[in-house]
């Protein structure tokens, strides 16, 4: 693997059908719970993108009859207080979870890959800086900052997608910084820098590409808890807007709806989230062991 | 450990002071005449420049002295008081049940690995975790306060001698909480250890299973086991927020939560840093804690 190359300007990674990538995705390919849980998460992402383009359950704010309707063929849920589809509420609840588990955790993985690049890259006072900053972000629990953040920002969908994507990349970014750190010294990349490569084109060229793997990973792992804690601020009044439907939203109102009894929004919303981080958390261990270079040809 | 503490204030002081438009109309609302507008802005001091912002905010950290809250008007140092006590209670006897429970329920699956026993823990841990703790939260109190009227449905009581009966439902809930991941991981732990070489020789000096698991097997889990009880302590201080919220116990966790509802600004401050700092202080004994369990371990 650290073979220098003769040219500079090739990419470091090999595209050959033996590249890491390609025996991950082989490997991931063998797994029967890694396709199934793929599957369920792509039919969510498809189900949510229907809705939120208007194919199906295209309006879900006006009433659809009288309030607290019970589980029927029309509406499998029921309707809630407001006489609103309780599953249309929910599918699009999937909508809300899946763009702020995909936006959040892309921040993330922005913030964290760049910073841990330079700090494991440069060393010395940007390390030094980028360190401090992490370990400082680290200390806040997240349960504390989130909702500060966007208590500070305001409610909204927006502002949910910036404070969680700023204060979770730091996980990430320590990896990357440890295997920075690692490849740094490594011949294929002093062989870039004789071959006049400059510090950019080493880090992002040359050496990103052999950690990039680690961001995958902890992508999928952003995702799940972006998707709770998203559910979480919701719940607490501190997510996104009341008018948006969210399934943290959909838990607040259960709460007080219980004693009527209507169960509709608490089923629909458990469900729904139950399937989708099922799907996650068993997709992200197989992703995880495919991608682990020890368990090669096993 | 001080640089920390300082950039924990700073970052404080920059989403509170900085970030944050305009507090003073948020909380007078939108018909407070300029003069109600400039008294609430010295209140805060946000009329001063910003590095005496940040200089009496400090003095605030130090003194312990955040004034009080707009809504309750309470003298702020005594909820941190009342909030720190609270909080413990909820959390400390779920947390060391938490821990005898899932090492023995761990040991178990690990020491019929393979049978529909294991199999089930295994996917039924998996299956727990994917469901989100709100539902729990809200399930059990439904179920067990408000149906079946076992516990009270929510509420406190300061003296140490009446709040006992408004804990245990919340520690019945923190305690099946945190049972999910703690059995998976130690599990995996234990069925690591089961693969080395000196199982292997205590089975062959003609030890029982039940022996290699509770005198070889136990010991030398423990360590990886003591590590994330450990990695797990700073818990005790946020680990209730959704419980206390739901019970109405004013634990630290709680208290943030409800002023973060009525933008009680004082109060999300002095909760913020107060529990950064205790979280921070529990993490270093935490670390102290470990170096003592394992001799391999040595503060450098």
């Amino acid at each position: 693997m650290t073979v220098a190359t003769a040219n500079a300007s090739t990419v470091a990674v090999p595209s050959s059908r033996n590249s890491l990538w390609w025996d991950a995705f082989r490997r991931l390919k063998r797994s029967r719970i890694a396709v199934i849980s793929f599957v369920v998460i792509v039919a969510y992402v498809v189900i949510a993108l229907l809705a939120k383009f208007g194919v199906i359950f295209a309006d879900v704010s006006v009433p659809v009859g009288a309030q607290y309707l019970p589980f029927s063929g029309d509406h499998p849920f029921g309707t809630d207080v407001l006489g609103r589809d309780v599953l249309g509420r929910a599918i699009h609840g999937a909508a809300t979870a899946l763009s702020v588990g995909f936006i959040a955790s892309g921040i993330a993985l922005l913030i964290g890959i760049t910073l841990g690049a330079l700090a494991g890259y440069f060393g010395g006072w940007v390390d030094n800086l980028i360190v401090w900053l992490y370990t400082t972000v680290d200390s806040i629990p997240y349960i504390l900052l989130i909702p500060s953040l966007t208590f500070v920002l305001g409610r909204g969908l927006i502002n949910v997608y910036i404070a969680v994507g700023v204060t979770s990349w730091v996980t990430l970014c320590r990896l990357i910084r440890g295997e920075f750190m690692k490849h740094k010294g490594r011949d294929y990349v002093l062989a870039a820098e004789v071959l006049g490569a400059s510090h950019l084109r080493r880090i992002f060229r040359h050496i990103l590409p052999n950690v990039a793997h680690l961001g995958f990973v902890q992508f999928g792992l952003g995702f799940v808890s972006a998707i709770k804690i998203e559910v979480i601020l919701s719940y607490l009044g501190v997510g996104v807007d009341p008018s948006t439907p969210s399934w943290g939203i959909m838990l607040d109102d259960a709460k007080l709806e219980l004693a009527r009894p209507f169960w509709g929004n608490l089923i629909a919303a458990t469900l729904f989230m139950f399937f989708l981080i099922l799907a996650f958390n068993l997709f992200n261990d197989a992703l995880r062991e495919s991608l682990d270079p020890k368990l090669k040809n096993k | 450990m001080i640089p920390i503490l300082l950039g924990v204030t700073l970052l404080t002081f920059v989403l509170f002071n900085m970030l944050m438009k305009d507090p003073a109309s948020r909380f007078a609302g939108r018909h407070a005449t300029v003069e109600q507008l400039a008294t609430i802005r010295a209140e805060l001091g946000l009329d001063r420049s910003l590095p005496e912002q940040y200089f009496l905010f400090l003095k605030q950290i130090v003194t312990l002295e955040f004034g009080r809250s707009w809504s309750t008007k309470q003298k702020i140092s005594t909820m941190i008081d009342d909030g720190f006590s609270a909080t413990l209670c909820v959390t400390v006897p779920p947390f060391i049940a938490a821990i005898f429970v899932s090492i023995a329920l761990a040991m178990a699956t690990a020491y019929r690995r393979g049978s529909w026993f294991d199999k089930s823990m295994v996917v039924a841990c998996l299956a727990f975790l994917s469901v989100s703790s709100l539902v729990y939260i809200l399930a059990l109190q439904w179920g067990l306060a408000y149906k079946l009227g076992w516990f009270p449905i929510s509420g406190w009581d300061p003296s140490w001698t009446g709040r006992w009966s408004y804990l245990i439902l919340p520690w019945i809930i923190l305690f099946v909480l945190s049972l999910g991941v703690d059995i998976l991981l130690y599990r995996s732990v234990i069925l690591d250890e089961s693969y080395q070489d000196y199982v292997r020789t205590a089975r062959a000096k003609g030890l029982s299973g039940v022996q290699v698991y509770s005198r070889h097997i136990l010991k030398n889990a423990l360590i990886p086991i003591i590590t994330n009880v450990v990695i797990e302590m700073p818990f005790l201080i946020t680990g209730s927020v959704l419980v206390e919220n739901f019970f109405s116990i004013p634990g630290l966790g709680g208290l943030l939560v409800k002023a973060l509802n009525e933008s009680d600004l004082p109060v999300i401050k002095a909760m913020t840093v107060i529990i950064s700092i205790a979280y921070m202080v529990f993490n270093l004994v935490a670390d102290l804690l470990y170096s003592a369990a394992d001799p391999r371990v040595r503060l450098g």
